[in-house]
C-alpha cells in the first residue's frame, strides 16, 4: 500500500508543479502599489477627521480616535450599500480590506446579502459571518493581555 | 452480458439512437454581452429578472428554458417522460422547484458543473433502452446564487485572483427523443472522480483538468477512436488554464487534441469582460451546447463532436476541513446522422 | 507632515496585507483576524505604541489599530479596576467602533438591496 501512496503523492506533486507553472501569478507589484495608495488615502482621511475632532471639538486623543472609527465605518457602510465599496475593493485589495472600513464592509455585505432570508437569522446572524471571528479573537486576546498585566506586570 | 458496453467506461447506443430534437438557452445580462450573444434564445435585462431573490430568478430561468424547449418541439409536459436536471445550489433547489412547476417525472442530479452531460447521459440511456420517448435534460446556474453560496457576499470588496472563474448566469437544455430530426447521441463515457490534490478553490480549472483528461482518454481507449475522429472536442468549464493543463495531460497519454479542442468557459465571455480565467457553472456548458454548438452542427460546421462537461465535487465544508477538490467529467459523443 | 506620516504608515500596513493575500492564499476573513490579533499582541509587547505616536491615524485606522485600542483598553482597565478591568477594558475602549459597525451595518442592510455584479 505504501508504494501506491508514495506514487500517488508523486503524481500529485508533479501535477501541482505543472498547474503552478501554467497558472498566472497575481500582479503583486501592481496590487501592492494600489493597496499602499488606497490604504494610505483612507488613513490620511482618518487623520483629517482626528484633527478636526481634536482641534475644533476639543476631544482628547482617545475620543478623537473613536469618532474617527465611527465616521469611517459610517462612510464604509454607505459606500457598501451603494455598491461602491466592492468596486474599490476589486482594485485596491488589502488597501480597502485592512483599514477599519474593511471591517465595516465585512459586516454590511453579508447583512445585505442575507436580507432575503429574514431579519433575524438572515441579517442578524449572518452579519457576523466574517466580523464575528475578528471580535472573538480580538477581544479574547485583549482579555489575555489584561490578565497577564494583572497577574505578572502590575 | 451487457452487449452495449465498450471497454471500461463507455456505452454505445444501437437500438433507438437518442436524438436531440429541441434545445433552448436563457442567459443573464453579462453573458448576453459576450461573443455568443446571438445564439441564445433569451437574454435577461437584469439578473434579478423582477423576482424577489436571485434563487427565484434562477428557478424561473430553469422553468422558462424547459417551456421553450417543449414549445419548439410542440410538446406538452404530459408528452415528456422524464426530466433529468440539476444545478449548483444546496439540495439542487432550482431544478427541484422548477420540476414542481413543470409537473414532469423528475430525477434530480448533482454533478456540479458536469450536470449537463450527466443529464444527457442518463436521458439517452432511457431513450435507447426503450423506456422513454421524450426526455428533457436541463441545468442552470446563476452568478449571484453561486457566489454567495460558495464564496463571499457580493458587496464584499475582495480581489479575484487571475485563476478565478466567473459563474455563468444561464439555463440551457435539450430534448432527447426516440424519433424525429436532430443529431444523435452515439456514445456516453461516464467519468470517474479524479483528484490530483488541488486545494485552491480559486483554481477550479486545475482541479477539474485531470478528470477531463481521464474521461477523454477513456473514451478514446474504449471506442478505439482518436482526436481526428471528431470535428470538435469540447469541455465544460475548465477555462484558460484548465484547458492548457488538459492538453498537457492528454499529450502525456499520447493524444494531441489541441487543434480541435475548445472549452465552453473560454468561449462565452470575451477578454474585455474582466472575468479572469474564464467562465464556470452548470449553465456554462448547458447554454454553449444548447445555444452555440448545436446550432453550429445544424449549420453543418461540425458533424461529430465529443462533449465533456466538467464538475468540481467539493463543498464549502470540505474546503474548510482542508480536503482537496475532486473533479469529474462525463463525455457524450454527438453525431449528425441522416 | 502628520498627514504624510499617516499616509505612509497606513499604506505600509495595507501593503503587508496585500503581500499576505497574494503570497499565502489567506482569505480576507483570516487576514482581518490576523491583523487585529497581531495588533493586540504588538501593543502588549510595547511595539505598536511608538507606531501610533509616529503615524497617528495611519496606525490606528488599519485593523491592527483596532487591536491596539483593545489591548490598551484592557491594560488601562486593569490599572483602574483590577481583575474586572481585564474583562471590560478592551470592549469599553472599542465600544464606539463595534456599535457603529453593528448599527450602520443593520441600517445599510435595511436600506439597500444587494446588486448583481457585471
Amino acid at each position: 500500500m505504501d508504494s501506491i501512496d508514495v506514487k500517488q503523492k508523486k503524481i500529485h506533486k508533479e501535477y501541482q508543479d505543472l498547474a503552478n507553472s501554467i497558472s498566472p501569478k497575481s500582479n503583486i507589484i501592481g496590487n501592492c502599489i494600489r493597496a499602499f495608495l488606497v490604504g494610505g488615502t483612507i488613513c490620511t482621511f482618518g487623520q483629517l477627521i482626528t484633527n478636526i475632532a481634536k482641534n475644533y471639538y476639543d476631544m482628547n486623543t482617545e475620543e478623537a480616535s473613536t469618532i474617527t472609527s465611527i465616521s469611517l465605518i459610517f462612510i464604509s457602510a454607505l459606500l457598501t450599500g451603494m455598491g461602491i465599496y466592492e468596486k474599490i475593493g476589486k482594485r485596491a485589495g488589502a488597501g480597502s480590506v485592512v483599514p477599519i472600513t474593511g471591517f465595516a464592509n465585512s459586516i454590511v455585505s453579508p447583512a445585505m446579502e442575507h436580507k432575503r432570508e429574514g431579519y433575524v437569522m438572515g441579517v442578524g446572524a449572518k452579519m457576523f459571518s466574517i466580523a464575528g471571528p475578528v471580535l472573538v479573537y480580538g477581544i479574547s486576546a485583549s482579555v489575555v493581555v489584561g490578565l497577564v498585566n494583572y497577574f505578572f506586570i502590575r | 452480458m451487457a452487449q452495449n458496453r465498450l471497454g471500461g467506461q463507455t456505452i454505445s447506443f444501437i437500438q433507438n439512437l437518442p436524438r436531440i430534437t429541441s434545445r433552448a438557452s436563457i442567459v443573464g445580462k453579462k453573458e448576453g454581452e459576450g461573443p455568443l450573444a446571438q445564439y441564445f434564445d433569451k437574454i435577461l435585462e437584469d439578473d434579478l429578472w423582477g423576482e424577489k431573490s436571485w434563487e427565484k430568478a434562477e428557478r424561473r430561468m430553469f422553468i422558462e428554458a424547459a417551456q421553450l424547449i417543449m414549445k419548439k418541439a410542440k410538446k406538452e409536459p404530459a408528452d415528456i417522460n422524464y426530466l433529468f436536471g440539476g444545478d449548483l445550489l444546496d439540495q439542487i433547489i432550482s431544478a427541484a422547484y422548477a420540476a414542481r412547476s413543470l409537473g414532469i417525472p423528475f430525477y434530480g442530479l448533482y454533478g456540479a458543473c458536469s450536470t449537463m452531460t450527466e443529464s444527457i447521459s442518463l436521458g439517452a440511456v432511457m431513450v435507447d433502452g426503450g423506456y422513454a420517448d421524450h426526455v428533457l435534460c436541463l441545468t442552470s446556474s446563476h452568478f449571484c446564487t453561486a457566489e454567495r453560496q460558495f464564496r463571499f457576499p457580493l458587496e464584499m470588496g475582495t480581489q479575484r485572483p487571475p485563476t478565478a472563474q466567473w459563474t455563468v448566469t444561464g439555463a440551457g437544455g435539450v430534448l432527447l427523443s426516440s424519433s424525429g430530426e436532430g443529431p444523435c447521441i452515439t456514445h456516453v463515457t461516464t467519468g470517474k472522480v479524479i483528484d490530483f490534490g488541488i486545494k485552491d478553490a480559486n483554481n477550479m480549472g486545475a482541479a477539474m483538468a485531470p478528470a477531463a483528461a481521464d474521461t477523454i482518454r477513456a473514451h478514446f481507449e474504449d471506442t478505439g477512436r482518436g482526436p481526428e475522429d471528431y470535428d470538435l472536442i469540447v469541455t465544460g468549464d475548465l477555462a484558460k488554464y484548465g484547458r492548457e493543463l488538459t492538453i498537457h495531460l492528454l499529450k502525456k497519454e499520447g493524444y494531441d487534441i489541441e487543434s480541435r479542442f475548445i472549452d465552453c468557459g473560454c468561449e462565452i465571455f470575451s477578454e474585455e469582460q474582466d472575468i479572469h480565467a474564464g467562465a464556470s457553472g452548470c449553465g456554462c456548458s448547458a447554454v454553449v451546447l444548447a445555444g452555440y454548438l448545436l446550432k453550429q452542427m445544424e449549420d453543418g460546421q461540425f458533424n461529430r463532436i465529443l462533449m465533456a462537461s466538467t464538475g468540481a465535487l467539493h463543498s464549502t465544508v470540505s474546503s474548510q476541513q482542508g480536503d482537496s477538490i475532486p473533479g469529474i467529467a462525463h463525455a457524450i459523443a454527438i453525431e449528425k446522422k441522416g | 507632515m502628520e498627514y504624510i506620516k499617516a499616509f505612509i504608515i497606513g499604506g505600509l500596513i495595507c501593503l503587508i496585507g496585500q503581500i499576505l493575500i497574494d503570497k499565502t492564499n489567506l482569505t480576507p476573513a483570516r487576514i482581518l483576524v490576523l491583523f487585529v490579533t497581531s495588533g493586540v499582541i504588538l501593543t502588549a509587547l510595547g511595539i505598536y505604541e511608538p507606531l501610533v505616536d509616529f503615524g497617528g491615524a495611519g496606525a490606528t485606522v488599519p485593523l491592527p489599530g483596532f487591536g491596539y485600542a483593545l489591548a490598551k483598553g484592557a491594560i488601562k482597565g486593569v490599572e483602574e479596576k483590577g481583575l474586572l478591568g481585564a474583562f471590560t477594558g478592551g470592549v469599553v475602549a472599542t465600544a464606539g467602533g463595534i456599535t457603529a459597525a453593528i448599527v450602520f451595518g443593520y441600517l445599510a442592510s435595511v436600506l439597500f438591496d444587494p446588486k448583481a455584479k457585471n
